[in-house]
């Protein structure tokens, strides 16, 4: 009767104070360049590192994927993590090592992420890697610095939410779509509190890559964890990785992973049940990700809503620069980025690069991959070449125009559509105008130069 | 950190949903380090023009000393930014109102003395309502889980471990102190019993 939450719960508890909180053991600790504060913490109190084993560093919030760093301070930011990771001994991908990348696709790629584990990293995206059946999640500086002086954390207990999709997801209908499709239901408070597990054959359907997805935008739905309880397809993907563990050990470690599910009759606080049949590909009109409606539907009209939802929308389609009632597919892009912790993986470039082949992009664009590996693999199979070709730039890997914080940036009052998980006011650089899509729906936006519901460019494809 | 149990102080209603950590402080001041001091980040670019000139209308630029927050729903959404808060506590806010919270920014609120007071949605309209394009007095208790102001009384949820926090400013690294041995303990265990845990190619040193 118990949850998956509860059984990666329970296993890492080593106390449990009078106060409710649990003090659990840290698996694996990711650190990157906007962990500075939490080392200078560390360094006030005179402490060190006290799991460097446990502890990883990577370059990726502040690295420029286009030729060298846009500024004195952003160099700063690289080299502080290059030597706090040097003075604590910790294992530190930098800008030149093969092994760099964002750090949620990086931790899965070497190895470093397994089911049963808890991962805490200083980044909200922390949630991507419960798609292996781990106990992941983002936390704040203060917190950084406690894991790095005890290798343990407080936490109160989150409450459980299963989202359980049942169905099969449409051609042209990917783990973005699905993100975006229970984010807008239920809101992008509306996990809050709750720990997310995936459940359901739509979710069982999807490569690592399509979960990964899913599980890194629980935070945008307000859930600092997503879960999927791991199958054959994670252990396959665990496999020779690295840092993962082979032979007699990997063989009993799965015989432990195996029980990694919640038990048939577990019981969760809340349950939300969604058809993925029933889901079309969805595009963000405003400022918030629970903003997303399918492209074929029209920019809301903040006058047929009452109170502050009226308000809400006038003022996100204001700063949007739309127009009410006016369909989506008629919204003019500027530009276009592939890119993220959310969609910048090996399948990700694919369905972009199958919609791109042998086209022209009418707007410029950015693909930033998410690690070197990946950046490799996808040259090898000709991807930069597809990308190029359609007039897109092929950058390095790093969190690139995501985050605004390293010189990709979109310029003020230009609209992008993007394949990342904020569409804030300001997250892709000050009064830039951001849709959230798949990577699919980007390359179809990137070829007409608007919105664009991409199933009639794989139609053509399937036909050709 | 020094705990606080009760505080007076002006507030006033920023009268937006959704107010995301990124709007909070934007990313490109946060390679600062936090010596500079952070309060002049808060909400900037809500805050100022982008020739860098304050909007004269925007409440904090209205009324500067505020010491106190009243927003609407999932304040704080978003990245995990704890500089979010150092904006925050840099400016001189001790506390934010608000009917729901990011879960990260929350966490991040008490590890800096920072209260975030949940109040049911009725109770954050009136007081968005009565705070209405003016600053006024509030007055917080942790202990009662109280905000009062004029006769009136509203009530906040704070789970007892944050209250705690927030009573002591007791920082979790001494506490967490107390608890070595069975960290020691578990971490032999774990060795013992799932040694798989433990990263299978160790590169470091």
């Amino acid at each position: 009767m118990t949850t998956l939450l509860d059984k990666l719960w329970d296993s890492h508890e080593i106390h449990c104070g009078r106060d409710g909180r649990s003090l659990l053991w840290v698996d694996r600790h990711l650190v990157h360049e906007g962990s500075h504060h939490a080392f200078s913490k560390l360094a006030e109190r005179n402490s060190m590192v006290v799991e460097p084993n446990l502890t990883f560093g990577v370059a990726d919030h502040y690295v420029p994927t286009r030729g060298t760093a846009a500024s004195p301070a952003i160099v700063r930011m690289i080299e502080t993590l290059e030597r706090n990771a040097e003075k604590h001994g910790i294992t530190y991908y930098g800008q030149l090592d093969s092994r760099q990348g964002i750090v949620h696709v990086i931790g899965p790629e070497q190895g470093l992420t397994l089911p049963g584990l808890l991962i805490t990293c200083g980044d909200s995206h922390t949630s991507t890697h419960g798609a292996f059946g781990a106990l992941a999640f983002g936390i704040g500086a203060t917190e950084v610095s406690h894991v790095l002086a005890t290798q343990t954390i407080w936490q109160s207990r989150p409450k459980s939410m299963r989202i359980a999709i049942s169905g099969n997801l449409l051609p042209g209908v990917g783990s973005k779509d699905l993100a975006l499709a229970w984010i807008a239901k239920l809101g992008a408070d509306g996990a809050r509190e709750h720990a997310v597990e995936y459940t359901g054959s739509a979710v069982r359907r999807l490569s690592m890559d399509g979960r990964m997805t899913l599980c890194n935008m629980s935070i945008e739905g307000g859930a600092r964890f997503g879960m999927i309880a791991p199958d054959e397809t994670t252990f396959a993907y665990i496999k020779d990785r690295p840092f993962a563990p082979s032979d007699a050990l990997f063989k009993r470690a799965q015989m432990y992973w195996e029980t990694l599910t919640s038990d048939e009759n577990a019981e969760f606080d809340r349950e939300v049940c969604i058809d993925a049949s029933e889901i079309a590909p969805i595009v963000t009109w405003g400022t918030s990700p629970e903003d997303a409606l399918p492209v074929t539907a029209t920019v809301p009209n903040p006058t047929a809503l009452a109170g502050t939802d009226s308000e809400r929308v006038a003022s996100a389609i204001d700063y949007m620069g739309l127009v009410p009632g006016r369909a989506l597919t008629e919204v003019q892009i500027d530009q276009v980025f592939i890119g993220s912790c959310t969609n910048a993986r090996i399948e990700d470039l694919r369905a972009a690069a199958a919609v791109l082949a042998g086209r022209r992009a009418k707007v410029p664009g950015l693909v930033s991959p998410g690690s070197q590996q990946i950046k490799a693999q996808a040259e090898a199979e000709g991807l930069d070449h597809i990308f190029i070709d359609a007039g897109l730039e092929w950058g390095n890997a790093g969190c690139s125009m995501c985050v605004a914080m390293n010189g990709d940036r979109v310029q003020s009052g230009k609209r992008c559509a993007s394949t990342t998980n904020r569409n804030f006011r300001g997250r892709q650089g000050r009064d830039a105008r951001t849709h959230l899509m798949s990577p699919a729906m980007v390359a179809a936006a990137a070829i007409t130069g608007h919105l664009t519901d991409v199933r009639p460019f794989l139609k053509e494809r399937l036909t050709e | 950190m020094t705990g606080w149990s009760k505080h007076t102080g002006m507030a006033t209603a920023i009268d937006i949903e959704n107010i995301d950590t990124d709007q909070i402080i934007p990313a490109r001041f946060m390679s600062a380090p936090r010596s500079d001091g952070y309060g002049g980040f808060l909400l900037h670019d809500l805050r100022f023009d982008t020739t860098g000139n304050p909007r004269p209308n925007f409440p904090i630029n209205l009324f500067p000393a505020v010491s106190i927050l009243v927003g609407r729903r999932n304040f704080g959404t978003g990245s995990s930014r704890e500089a979010a808060v150092y904006a925050l506590g840099d400016f001189g806010i001790r506390a934010v109102i608000a009917p729901s919270f990011g879960d990260i920014f929350a966490a991040n609120c008490i590890n800096n003395g920072v209260l975030p007071a949940l109040v049911s949605n009725k109770a954050a309209t009136d007081l968005i309502v009565w705070l209405s394009g003016r600053q006024a007095q509030l007055n917080l208790n942790i202990r009662s889980r109280t905000i009062s102001f004029d006769d009136q009384t509203v009530t906040f949820t704070l789970n007892d471990a944050s209250a705690q926090k927030l009573l002591n400013g007791w920082d979790d690294i001494d506490l967490t102190q107390h608890h070595l041995s069975a960290i020691a303990a578990y971490r032999a265990r774990r060795a013992q019993m799932q040694p798989w845990v433990f990263p299978a190619n160790e590169t470091a040193g």
